[in-house]
Parts: C-alpha cells; structure tokens; sequence
C-alpha cells in the first residue's frame, strides 16, 4: 500500500502575522516558516501506518516556491521516503492544488492521500474534499482516529455535535486532525538520512494545470482592535463589573 | 440568477445555523431557494417552507441521505445548481465537508467562511486564525459560498409559505458507509449560540477540575467550552473546542479561565462582546482581549465566583 501525504509550507504557527500596510497581504518577508500543523499529523499517520506493516512506501509532495521543498525534507526527516516538489509562486488555490494532486495522483497511484484538514493561512479548508470530489473518491474529513482494516479504512471525524465513524473503500482521502496523533520531531540523524532521499522537482505548467487564482484578493486589513481592558483586584470587583458596568448577568 | 441554500436539518428540524446562512444568502440575492435534502425529511423542509426570507423550498428524499455524507450530496446539488448562481452553506463541518465537493465538480474556486457580503461577488473573510480581514472578489460564474454562521443574524423563523417541490434524488455512492454518530446530548445551551459560555482550559489541570466550571455555567445558563490544550490533554471532549480549528463564538459573556490565549483560540472568541479572563499568569496574552481581567489562582476565583453569582438574585435565563 502506498500513502501519498500532502504538506503546505505556511508561517510558522506561532508568528504574529502583520498586514502590510499598502493592504496588499500579509508580510512574508523575514518571517519563520513551517509546515502547516495539521499537515505534520498526517505525515505522522502515514509513517505510523507503514511501521505497523500495512503501508510500503510514503510520499511527500508539496506545491509552492523553491523553498517549499523544506517542508518535504521535512517530512523525509520524519519517515516518508521520497518527496515531491511542483513549483509554482504565488497563491495557489485550493481549486488548482486539488487538480495538481489529481495529476500527482493518477502517476503514483496511491491507495491513499493525507494531508491537514486545514491550511492556517488562507483558512480555507477545501482541497481534499476537492481532490476527492475529482478522482471520485470516499472522503473522510477531520480524521480523530484511522484504523486500516482488511482493504478499508475506519475513521472517526471530529463533527460540530462529537465523533461520526464511516468506514470508506481504498483508494480514498483523509483530511487530517490535529488529535489524530502526535507528530515525533525529527532525530539529527534522520534529519541527516534525509538529505540523501530524493525529491522529484516539476513544474506546476508542466502537468498542464492552470493556477491562475479566480479569486481576487482586493485588499487585506487588519480587523477591529479590541479597546484595552482592565484589571479587576478581586472576584467581588468582577461580579459586580459585570453586573452593573457592562449588564452582561 | 437565485441563491441555491443548503439546508443543514436533522430530517426533523432545521439546525439553528441553517437560519443564518439564509440571512447571508438574503443579502448575496432576494431569490432564495433552501435545499432540503434527507430521508423523511418532511418536517424540515416545511420548517424551512417558513422562513419568509426563502421563496422556495427543493426536497431531495431517499435512504442514502439519512446521514448526510457529502459523497451523496453533492451530484445531487450539482445537477440542481444549473439554475442558479451561487450555492450557499454555513461553515460549520457540515458545510465544511460538503462545499468544496460541490465546487470541485462546478469547476469553481469556493469562497469559504464569509463574514460579510459586500456585493454578490465580493466577500470579506477572516485569514490567518481572524488576525487579517480579506476582501475578496470571485470571478466565477458560479460562485460557492459558506458562511461563518456567527457573523450573520438569524433570520425570522416564521410566517412564510414557500412552495416546496420534490426533486429527483440521485444514486448511492457505494465506497462510503456510515457507521455510527456519538452526540453529546446536553440540556445546555449550544455552544455556538449560547448568550454566554465559560472556557476552560489548560489551567483546569484535569477534567475533574472541570466541575468548577459546570458549576458556574449551571448558575448563568452558560455553554461550557474549552481551549484546544484542554481537549488534547482529554479533560473534555472535541465538541467544545473553540478556536481555530474548533468552533467560532460571539456571545455576550465570554469568560476563560486557565486558558493563556494562543492566536488560535483568540481566534474562535475575540469577537465575543465582553471578555473575562481568569488567570494566575499576569503576562498571559489572553489578558490583552479581556475586558475584565483578574489575575488569581482559578481553584480559589473560581468558588468564590459562584458564591458571589449566588448572592445575586436577578440573573437572566
């Protein structure tokens, strides 16, 4: 069995991001960069379900500029065994992600493809519902638990009113959640292996997928500022700030 | 060209949601449609038949809807969307899991979780966990919208008579079998809804602690939620994740205790009316949305809370 996992190389989780102040974007410039977090828990399945025995090869792949490829030498670091880079600048869509990973998919033929429920930059939680939409496929979402079971996956997703399990026919999808594992770092000597793996470059043109974005991005602000609070000296002080200055009890 | 509404409903009742997506597609276009697809679906879309904001309600029945799987869902809305010019649904994981196998067949670059219309083709959303605001513009001829549901009023939910008519249904998509759903059943108010909700977070130290937190939420009639860390570390369940990746609230009353305040949980309560925050770590981030911050150990506020919560006599329900 063969799993495919796709990454997004993202700023880091941790950074404060900042507007620019032409309101063009966000500022990218100078800033840490990592995977997408829920990006390294399906990299983590994955290799968790080839050292159980019942996958034979991961495969990173990730989309975006030259330095994207970090985050498949990343995903090398931590147990997948060969990556994927195809090149492309700008914002990639979800749309056009998902018709790349078709492309990607129909050459290596995998029985199935992880990645993050959701990229933490553009929020918009789409591409492997989409992917799965194109290769008509089963698509388990939001994925808490996956068990491999004679052929077939069982999942658990994370819903709004608690856990659903649907048990879905290979080949198929997983968009990953952050509780489905937690993601081992990588040992320095793996991180050393890693760099002897290969990692196959391509260009997004090349496999015939058009990546122009349809959605124009006007402008980008920063929201409200929330107006300073202050500190109360005691829980009595609370209650009645409560009660009597902001009427919420 | 009308709005196409996908209903979110139980086959009984529509989801309290589904009354804000259709105030958002109100406002995207008058024409709105709401598409009740399900098995004995009925009561929901005579429900929805009384929304006077929708003209018309479209059922869709048949044994392979009874869960909702976005797998048969979504060639049914795509054969339906011909006829109009947007599809619309809330950003909840209902919506989540089913749009973008909507706008994948359409060919359509989806616009996910809006927080306003500004004009049938132009759209703000939240970026980055809320901490940019995107105008953007679709340029597809058919455009597929969620919306985030606690930005948008509910709409009246009663009083209209739209017509409603049966639509053919689609065949079973066979690779995908539902299995089972575990609902946390509770007699409190939603957490997505709740006027007001109490957090708690790694600060609680374990679930047990949790019952200080019940207990207040007992006294206010609150929804109880909870940060990321406090789920991961299993205090509580995933269904009261707020954050990120977890569920958006706007209530009146937003009080987290033991919760530092990463990007990704202010992400999910900043837009909350008034902010309390308890928490003995005066440096905390969350102390810089709070409205009213007290630093103190919450085993000791959080008693002394409810004492004082019970001296008051006027609490509304």
């Amino acid at each position: 069995m063969k799993i495919l996992v796709a990454v997004k190389r993202v700023i880091d989780y941790n950074v404060q991001i900042r507007v620019k102040e032409d309101g063009t974007g966000i500022v990218t410039e100078n800033v840490k960069m990592s995977t997408n977090p829920p990006d390294d828990n399906a990299i983590e399945e994955a290799v968790k379900i080839k050292e159980s025995g019942k996958a034979t090869e991961v495969i990173a792949v990730t989309i975006g500029e030259e330095k994207a490829q970090e985050t498949v030498r990343k995903a090398l670091a931590v147990g997948a065994d060969r990556g994927i880079h195809v090149k492309a600048e700008g914002v990639i869509e979800p749309i056009a992600v998902s018709k790349i990973l078709q492309k990607i998919v129909d050459k290596e033929k995998p029985d199935l493809v992880f990645m993050g429920k959701q990229a933490i930059d553009d929020d918009c939680n789409q591409t492997g519902q989409m992917l799965s939409a194109l290769l008509d496929w089963p698509q388990a979402t939001f994925a808490s638990k996956i068990e491999v079971k004679d052929g077939k996956l069982e999942v658990v997703r994370e819903i709004d009113e608690g856990l659903e399990t649907i048990e879905i026919n290979m080949p198929a999808i997983v968009t990953c959640d952050l509780r489905l594992n937690e993601p081992r770092y990588a040992s320095l000597p793996n991180i050393m292996k890693a760099k002897k793996k290969p990692i196959e470059q391509m260009n997004a043109s090349d496999l015939g997928v058009d990546v122009a974005p349809k959605i124009q991005q006007i402008k980008v602000e920063e929201p409200p500022k929330r107006k300073a609070g202050i500190k109360v000296s005691s829980v009595a002080e609370l209650v009645q700030k409560l009660k009597n200055e902001a009427k919420v009890i | 060209m009308s709005v196409l509404l996908i209903a979110e409903h139980n086959n009984k009742e529509l989801k309290s949601f589904t009354l804000n997506a259709v105030t958002a597609a109100s406002q995207i276009d008058s024409d709105v449609h709401a598409l009740v697809i399900g098995n004995n679906c009925g009561d929901a879309a005579k429900a929805a038949s009384e929304l006077p904001l929708v003209k018309k309600v479209i059922t869709v029945e048949a044994a392979h809807y009874e869960n909702f799987l976005a797998e048969n869902f979504a060639p049914v809305i795509v054969k339906l969307a011909d006829d109009y010019s947007h599809i619309v649904c809330s950003a909840n994981t209902f919506g989540k899991n089913l749009m973008p196998r909507i706008a994948a067949k359409l060919d359509t670059s989806q616009v996910s979780d809006i927080i306003k219309v500004e004009s049938p083709d132009t759209f703000i959303r939240p970026i980055y966990a809320g901490n940019a605001f995107a105008t953007v513009k679709s340029t597809d001829a058919k455009k597929c919208i969620t919306i985030r549901p606690t930005s948008f009023d509910p709409c009246e939910s009663s009083g209209g008579s739209a017509p409603i008519e049966n639509a053919e249904a689609g065949e079973e998509f066979s690779l995908t079998k539902f299995v089972k759903r575990e609902e946390i059943k509770s007699d409190r108010p939603e957490l997505g809804t709740a006027r007001i909700v109490i957090s708690g977070g790694r600060g609680m130290q374990s679930g047990d602690n949790f019952k200080l937190i019940t207990s207040i939420a007992d006294k206010l009639n609150a929804a109880i939620g909870a940060s990321r860390a406090a789920v991961d570390a299993g205090y509580i369940s995933n269904d009261h994740q707020v954050g990120q990746t977890g569920k958006v609230v706007v209530p009146d009353l937003y009080i987290a205790v033991g919760i530092s305040g990463a990007i990704q949980h202010l992400a999910g309560m900043k837009e909350s009316k008034v902010i309390v925050a308890i928490n003995k770590d005066g440096e905390a981030p969350i102390f810089s949305v709070a409205d009213y911050g007290l630093e103190a150990d919450l085993f000791e506020a959080l008693p002394q809370f409810l004492e004082e919560l019970n001296k008051l006599n006027t609490i509304q329900k």
